[in-house]
């Protein structure tokens, strides 16, 4: 088999499956108790394994094993989740990362992951606290790897060693299954099934997971509590057909210890045991069999939950939009020559593509946008790795994840916001003494938001921390001769905090690996510059600090208000205007020769928009009444006079091409319903 | 014998010109263009060409040629280079001519009013007709489109 023609699919669906298990973690981390959150992260453990152990990534597959067996220890209430276990399997995550980055490189995916072994099956072994590891637990982990008799850890012993205190009869049970047997799995769960009605099952080998999925030779050996006698149980079993073999032990305390110490898999008499029932180990006994039971519907139900997503080049979502547009135009036609045909048929026929077109309109735009939860979603696990390891403490509040963003733009942001989340973290956020000191809380917050505005996202960080300080940035930015002392006097304090934008500027005083090395920021300016879009920081000092980027939607819809100049149209984006009215001529007045207007109890300048645009055929001094859109600039407002409105509606920015650049108070162009191009106004080259 | 190029030819002025044919995009008849304020007057516009807002220019006017009304033979002619789409209202399209690279002679220093650089080279073809070869990258060099808007203000 041709393993090339399956790798993209690989890398892709381990990516997938690595965010998810980030995901995952993170919430477990934050609310260790809730299982389900185990069975997810399992399940994806699960399918990686397997993926890379097909693909031959052997390195992949083992690792995925060990961090397998931890978690399968934990969702069966085995083992409990501490930050031992969470570093380790974080660790783990990232050594996973790093090998499917380095298949993604060309790479063989191998890597060195001795080290997060060993302390996973220290973990599996539960010595990772202890120094000394018990006989039973070593056993247990020699057993699970030789892949012979079933063993029990410490736990699981304990479970048993009660069962039998209390009187109730556990067997060591070797089941057989015929050589043409051909639903292994469905006999196994029958099996299972049968000794769940009359009891609990306490350990199987293999688990109950790799049971279901077949993947066991003929045999498997289950420790179970039951209700039964020896005998009825094994005239049960052997009842269920294709059942080649069964072996049932009564197991007693000695028998157990004997089993634990020695490997052993000596069957040995019945003793009397009669000690008060002790409810806790029936209870435990049966939470553990409910956890196995919803784990076998959760396996079974796990191929419906795979999201139904396909991968599409993005060359061809521009070629289906561009020719969506030709189609767009024939219709605008067809509406015209059916007006004028008036043939009902005809005329309904148009209608009804009409409806469909514009349906698909929607789709077809929509594909291209991607919610910015592509890129949020890997800051969680950054925050907590960088909080941690600067002894800080912080919360990452996100909102607005589903915001949508075009495809190429989503792909370019990632790192600029890395970089302010970095610096946030290293510099904004105080250290909890400090943080205790000025009368904060203990954790900071970092606010991850994003919205959209009109043509633009934005995408806000800002965190409660100690805010920028003004001296120290001047000093800085004189020592690194990027202002003079004379300039720095003059500066406002919103001009002194972009300064930390500029070029080799650093405040830190000292050099961290996290950031301070003085890149950052002018590299996240002239990233999202180059992207079209605009950044800005406003900071309160002691209290913390914002970072608001400003992202054009490029190929994407916009509102606008459509007007005609003469026989020319235009678009105006909806969010820059405040509002539409009518002047009289007499209403304008002269102010040292710039025209301005009332409104709204202000005094704002008129912009002449026939002027501004060179228009060849409106004047509109022959009016005695003008249309103006009143717009805003931050808290600057203007009328524009133009000559009729058209109306509102939905358009897609189009660029004006590479060769027609930078042209004033033109942003872009669309394609109006007709065929036509029209300009888009860019507002804010008309107020000055 | 050099290597064969694949021309199309089409007619300005009445002279007759060349763009190789990997070169060309497309071949339309006259859309309607929508003026684009603030640029030199051989800019036209820009028109919508199947979902891409294409910019046109009139090549009379960019060699400094008289411009003259469009006709019915008018077309635009898509090119693509340095990856820039550009229209080029031309009065007629009507041609695809093989020639031989080794027949293009470089350019005598006027030829009918056009500046030599924007020429790649004069070909001769067929019975004794002249072919003027452009040089795209020079036609659609936008430091002199700089220089001209300096010139007009």
């Amino acid at each position: 088999m041709d393993m090339n023609a399956y790798l993209s699919m690989f890398i892709d669906e381990s990516n997938d499956h690595l965010q998810s298990l980030n995901e995952n973690l993170l919430r477990l981390e934050s609310d260790p108790e809730d299982l389900s959150i185990v069975q997810s992260i399992f399940r994806s453990a699960h399918t990686l394994k397997g993926m890379s152990a097909t693909m031959g990534y052997e390195d992949l597959a083992s690792l995925t094993h060990e961090m397998e067996n931890v978690l399968d220890l934990v969702r069966n209430s085995k083992l409990k989740m501490d930050s031992f276990i969470f570093d380790t399997l974080f660790k783990g995550l990232d050594a996973l990362e790093s090998m499917v980055q380095d298949i993604v490189g060309g790479g063989t995916g191998k890597a060195d992951v001795t080290a997060i072994v060993a302390s996973l099956q220290s973990i599996v072994k539960g010595d990772y606290k202890t120094a000394g590891a018990s006989a039973g637990a070593a056993a247990a982990a020699t057993g699970q790897t030789s892949g012979g008799a079933a063993l029990l850890d410490e736990f699981q012993t304990s479970v048993i060693q009660q069962s039998i205190d209390s009187g109730h009869n556990v067997y060591y049970i070797e089941v057989e299954i015929r050589e043409d047997c051909v639903l292994k799995g469905v006999r196994a769960y029958m099996v299972f099934d049968l000794l769940g009605k009359n009891g609990d099952i306490v350990k199987s080998e293999p688990s109950v997971t790799d049971l279901e999925q077949e993947k066991f030779d003929r045999s498997f050996t289950v420790f179970a509590i039951s209700t039964l006698s020896q005998q009825e149980l094994e005239t049960q079993i052997a009842e269920i057909s294709e059942i080649e073999k069964v072996t049932v032990a009564l197991l007693d305390l000695e028998s157990l210890a004997m089993l634990n110490n020695a490997a052993a898999k000596e069957q040995a008499p019945a003793a009397p045991a009669a000690v008060p029932a002790e409810a806790t180990a029936k209870e435990e006994a049966g939470k553990q069999v409910g956890a196995a039971r919803s784990q076998a519907a959760a396996a079974s139900s796990a191929p419906a939950a795979v999201s139904r997503t396909i991968r599409v080049d993005i060359d061809r979502l521009d070629a289906l939009m561009n020719l969506f547009s030709e189609l767009l135009i024939d219709r605008v036609r067809l509406e015209q020559l059916s007006s004028e045909i008036r043939r009902n048929d005809l005329t309904e026929t148009v209608e009804h593509m009409t409806r469909v077109s514009s349906d698909l309109q929607n789709i077809v735009l929509k594909l291209r946008m991607v919610p910015v939860d592509s890129v949020f979603n890997r800051f969680p696990r950054m925050i907590r790795d960088l909080a941690k390891s600067l002894d800080k403490k912080i919360d990452l509040v996100i909102t607005g994840a589903d915001t949508e963003l075009d495809r190429t733009v989503i792909d370019e942001i990632g790192d600029p916001l890395v970089h302010l989340l970095r610096n946030s973290v290293d510099h904004g956020i105080e250290t909890v003494e400090e943080r205790l000191a000025a009368g904060k809380p203990e954790t900071g917050t970092i606010h991850l938001r994003a919205y959209h505005s009109g043509n633009h996202v934005f995408i806000e960080v800002e965190e409660d921390g100690r805010g920028i300080n003004r001296e120290r940035v001047l000093k800085t930015a004189i020592k690194n001769g990027v202002v003079t002392e004379e300039q720095a006097k003059q500066l406002s304090n919103e001009d002194v905090n972009m300064l930390i934008f500029a070029p080799g500027f650093s405040t830190a005083d000292k050099i961290s690996d996290i950031s301070g090395r003085g890149v950052g920021l002018d590299v996240v300016k002239s990233k999202i510059t180059s992207l079209g879009g605009n950044v800005t920081v406003d900071s309160a000092l002691g209290r913390g600090t914002k970072f608001a980027v400003q992202l054009p939607l490029t190929l994407s819809i916009i509102s606008a208000m459509l007007i005609k100049l003469g026989s020319e149209k235009y678009a105006i984006p909806l969010t820059s205007i405040v509002e539409t009215g009518i002047i009289q001529k007499d209403q304008i007045l002269n102010v040292h020769g710039n025209r301005m207007i009332h409104f709204r109890n202000a005094i704002i300048p008129l912009v002449s928009l026939g002027k501004v645009l060179d228009s060849p055929d409106f004047n509109e001094h022959n009016e005695s009444e003008t249309e103006i859109v009143v717009i805003r600039k931050g808290d600057k407002w203007a009328a524009v006079t133009v000559d009729e409105f058209i109306g509102q509606s939905e358009i897609v920015l189009k660029t004006l091409g590479k060769y027609l650049t930078n042209i004033e108070a033109i942003s872009g162009a669309t394609i109006l319903g007709d065929g036509q191009v029209a300009l888009i106004i860019d507002p804010n080259a008309l107020i000055k | 014998m050099g290597e064969e190029l694949k021309v199309i030819v089409f007619s300005l002025a009445h002279e007759e010109y060349g763009i190789e044919v990997d070169k060309v995009r497309t071949i339309e008849r006259l859309a309607p263009i929508t003026r684009v304020p603030k640029t030199p007057s051989f800019i036209k516009g820009v028109i919508n060409l199947r979902g891409i807002v294409v910019p046109v220019i009139d090549l009379r006017g960019r060699f400094g040629l008289t411009e003259s009304a469009t006709t019915e033979n008018s077309r635009i002619i898509v090119v693509a280079v340095n990856e820039m789409e550009v229209g080029f209202i031309v009065d007629s399209a009507n041609d695809v001519v093989d020639i031989d690279a080794d027949t293009i002679d470089s350019p005598p220093e006027i030829v009918g009013g056009i500046k030599a650089k924007y020429l790649r080279g004069i070909a001769k073809f067929g019975d004794n007709r002249l072919l003027i070869m452009l040089n795209l990258s020079e036609v659609l060099n936008k430091n002199e489109i700089i220089q001209l808007e300096q010139l007009e203000v």
